[in-house]
């Protein structure tokens, strides 16, 4: 076998480099009409009234009164696709105006009059008392550890919003012909939307058929946001027998559209005499916006990301999903890994400091779990842990521990800093779900001229799956890649091989790829029109119990490491990027540049989350309304990153690859904030770290020294 | 009515002149490569060369093009130049959801064309108008490195 790693030009590249490929808002479609929401700005109110301007023939109003049943089929539907007599954050749809004309459109959104009568809001995690999600768990004796206890130590950590900010809006365009609904959009899961759109409308399922349009960034944000507006449009269709298309501006995307649920973590350690750590408890509060949606999945993911890469002999961990007044919080790369992540690595770190060890990762690598060890869960991390050895990469690469010792003592203005963080990624979705919902499935088809085409529901958001899934199929069956067709997903043709989340794709479908090619190698005939299925087989686990956490919650996980160097500017309280090393085991690396392309997108998105990208709810609305004011990383913020995969090939995974995605974002963060703690000698606890926060820390503790 | 050059052919537009050029690029004359991110200059998605310099074709009225050149992508993709960009991009994979990418060719375009050989500094600048959330910058700034080393003389 010839290296499987070694990279080839990406399937879709001439389409995407020459421009032709087709975005949602590059579809012309004759007859097509334009659609623009009418939205509340009451964080929380009933609605009195909807009044709704005389239009011209030809103009639509699309309201509740068009969703035969009003609901957004997500894990529940509680959330509404057109609010109808209470509205429960800025931005929330009432209804939907549709003409051809888009800028009478807009006039008549403008002119809509809706009367509310207001009531309490909660506007903050703080402010909220009702928790949508509650969850429990505890391995080993924790309540004696406590008691035990030499001594306790707690601490607070704070986690913000996050934008996604994918550069291509949200959009969709809806069809109804001969009592076929379709929607193409810019999505993730094709599957998520039709079911959303055969509940809302209620019609058969046959009758729905969902196809995805080149996908312009979605890093979660497009996994559970395109079902409410493909229920939009589906409707709008419907009643207009007409073709809807809903492009949202940035100022709209950016408001109302699911971010990254802000968080606050509380950890308590329980020590013995001689500074070894007895039990760990964390206490997760999410804020999940007005609507549940999958912020019950997204705790979940936290919680089990409690422990971080490390060992305890035992723990217990709390977690709510709140409440607010505020844009519901959704699907984003890292799914509630990122928020626990950051805390524990702070945590860790801050016990070091507190007990007096120089070098945070001394202590850290005490904990390390290896190979064998049990998880928080009671699950097993039963493949190769190669922490260690990706530990002495990072430091033969970044010269960690030397520039740790001389950062310590600095004076002067300018002062540096370096921080480690150890991170991990239970790849795949949590639990038994891939055997209890999911149920995957492929196809292979070989035409009469010999090409193959690969039909799967998973979709190409940039993250170069159309290469890599084409690579496994012409690896196996020894075929030039040219003979191998993908193009993106139409329910109509593809079997449901489930969403593009969780890390799953590669290592899940390209695993049931791998299987259908090594089936049709056997039985290939030259010329011949043959078809393979595959479908999910769930490798042996402890089965997992959501109701006590315990069991596997993973078959399997990736493993990061990075090392973030920086220069603080104590005056202005600026922070300068200097050096950035990512070492991964995603299993084995299906195309190194495609795997480099995820390290160094993923961790600058981190970076952006840990520095300077702050959202802002004031008044129930979302301050940050453009790329102007919500600030993502530029080309000039970054600087060259030193990256390197190792491998450890996996079993369960096509040619040893593991989930790689998200794993790329969790570990910035708090590698980023120990930098900037090292630099600046102020703890960092809250991210994002701007310099406005930064500097009033600093001040603070100058007059603490006074 | 106003008269430009559009992809190197004269053409007329005898619309509303306070349009923004992103939509009469788009919509009129169906030039759809150039894409909308944001719609208030920040993101570079739109931007095509006017005169052989980068603009923002969400915050350009087209009124303003009197006599102008401008270039998009569709236009340019026919050079030299875009050849070597495009092998340059593909061998350094710095195209993942390509919206961002016709935007940043015409930006690398107009930066090599002032400078054939920019430091990394300089190429950092010069796409620094331009934003993409998915390759973190890193693979674009080697692509349009190795495009300025492959395609020497050319700029
Ligand atoms: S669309 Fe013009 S700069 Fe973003
Ligand atoms: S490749 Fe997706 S924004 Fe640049």
């Amino acid at each position: 076998m010839v290296n499987i790693s070694q990279s080839i030009t990406k399937k879709d590249h001439i389409e995407k480099m020459t421009g032709e490929t087709q975005y949602i808002a590059d579809y012309v479609i004759p007859g097509m009409n334009h659609a623009k929401i009418v939205r509340a700005w009451r964080p929380h109110a009933r609605i009195k009234s909807v009044r709704f301007p005389e239009m011209e023939t030809g103009y639509f109003v699309i309201d509740y009164r068009d969703v035969p049943k009003n609901g957004v089929k997500i894990i529940r539907s509680e959330q509404p696709v057109f609010a109808e007599n209470e509205v429960r954050f800025i931005g929330e749809a009432v209804a939907m105006i549709v003409g051809a004309d888009v800028i009478k459109v807009n006039a008549y959104v403008e002119q809509v009059k809706i009367e509310y009568e207001d009531l309490p809001a909660a506007l903050s995690l703080d402010a909220s008392d009702d928790a949508m999600v509650s969850y429990h768990y505890a391995h080993g004796a924790v309540t004696d550890a406590f008691q035990k206890a030499a001594r306790v130590i707690e601490k607070t950590y704070y986690t913000g919003h996050q934008e996604q900010a994918y550069i291509e809006p949200q959009g969709a365009i809806g069809l109804y012909q001969d009592g076929k609904i379709t929607v193409i959009a810019s999505m993730q899961c094709p599957y998520y939307v039709k079911d959303a759109v055969t509940f809302a409308m209620d019609v058969p399922a046959e009758s729905v058929q969902i196809i995805q349009s080149t996908t312009g960034g979605a890093f979660g944000g497009k996994e559970d946001y395109p079902s409410l507006i493909g229920c939009m449009v589906a409707a709008a269709a419907k009643k207009t027998g007409k073709p809807v298309r809903l492009i949202f501006e940035r100022g709209e995307d950016m408001t109302v559209t699911t971010k990254r649920h802000p968080a606050q973590i509380v950890y308590s350690a329980a020590l013995d005499e001689h500074d070894g750590i007895l039990g760990i408890k964390a206490d997760i509060k999410l804020d999940g916006g007005a609507y549940e949606g999958l912020s019950g999945v997204v705790l979940q993911r936290s919680m089990i990301a409690a422990a971080g890469v490390y060992r305890f002999p035992c723990i217990e961990v709390s977690g709510q999903v709140m409440m607010t007044h505020t844009v519901p919080n959704g699907a984003f790369r890292g799914f509630g890994a990122p928020q626990s992540f950051f805390a524990i690595e702070r945590f860790m770190t801050h016990l070091a400091t507190h007990l007096g060890i120089q070098d945070p990762v001394d202590f850290k690598k005490r904990y390390f779990v290896k190979q064998g060890d049990s998880t928080a869960t009671g699950g097993s991390f039963r493949y190769p842990v190669i922490l260690p050895e990706m530990l002495e990469t990072a430091e033969s690469l970044s010269r960690y521990t030397e520039k740790h010792e001389r950062y310590r003592m600095q004076t002067g203005r300018y002062r540096k800093g370096i921080g480690m963080s150890f991170f991990l990624h239970g790849c795949g979705f949590t639990g038994s779900a891939e055997k209890d919902y999911i149920k995957s499935v492929i196809k292979l088809v070989k035409y009469p001229d010999d090409t193959i085409e690969l039909l799967t529901s998973t979709t190409d958001m940039g993250q170069g799956v159309k290469t890599t899934f084409a690579k496994i199929v012409a690896e196996v069956m020894a075929l030039p890649i040219d003979q191998i067709k993908i193009v993106n997903p139409d329910t109509d043709r593809v079997p449901n091989s489930g969403p593009t989340v969780a890390s799953r794709s590669l290592m899940i479908v390209g695993k049931l790829l791998e299987r259908a090619a090594k089936r049709l190698k056997s039985e290939y005939v030259a010329g011949k029109y043959q078809e393979v299925e595959e479908r999910y087989v769930h490798p042996e686990m402890v089965p997992w119990d959501i109701t006590s956490f315990s069991g596997d919650a993973y078959p399997t996980y990736s493993w990061g490491i990075n090392v973030i160097e920086v220069e603080v500017d104590t005056l202005l309280a600026e922070t300068k990027l200097i050096g950035v090393w990512g070492i991964f085991d995603v299993g084995r690396a299906i195309d190194e540049t495609i795997m480099r392309g995820q390290i160094e997108g993923g961790m600058l998105q981190g970076i952006g989350y840990a520095s300077s990208e702050k959202m802002e709810i004031i008044g129930g609305a979302v301050r940050q309304s453009g790329l102007s004011d919500y600030i993502i990383p530029t080309a000039k913020d970054t600087v060259p990153f030193v990256t390197r995969t190792l491998d450890n090939p996996y079993d369960g995974g096509p040619f040893g690859a593991k989930g790689a995605g998200e794993l790329t974002i969790i570990g910035s963060a708090p590698a980023y904030a120990e930098a900037v703690e090292q630099a600046a000698g102020v703890p960092v606890a809250i991210i994002p770290m701007t310099p406005e926060r930064l500097l009033a820390a600093m001040k603070q503790q100058k007059r603490g020294e006074r | 009515m106003i008269e430009f050059y559009l992809n190197q052919k004269k053409v007329q537009y005898d619309g509303e002149p306070t349009r923004r050029l992103l939509d009469v690029l788009r919509e009129d004359f169906g030039l759809t490569e150039v894409k909308e991110g944001c719609g208030e200059g920040e993101c570079g998605a739109c931007a095509v060369l006017i005169d052989g310099k980068t603009r923002q074709s969400c915050i350009t009225a087209i009124g303003s093009l009197e006599g102008l050149s401008v270039m998009t992508l569709e236009g340019y993709k026919h050079s030299e130049q875009y050849k070597v960009l495009d092998q340059s991009f593909a061998e350094a994979g710095a195209v993942q959801c390509g919206f961002c990418t016709p935007g940043m060719i015409m930006a690398a375009q107009s930066l090599l064309a002032e400078n054939p050989e920019p430091s990394d500094a300089e190429i950092r600048d010069g796409i620094s108008g331009n934003l993409c959330r998915c390759t973190g910058y890193n693979m674009i700034v080697d692509a349009i490195r190795m495009a300025s080393q492959k395609g020497k003389g050319l700029w």
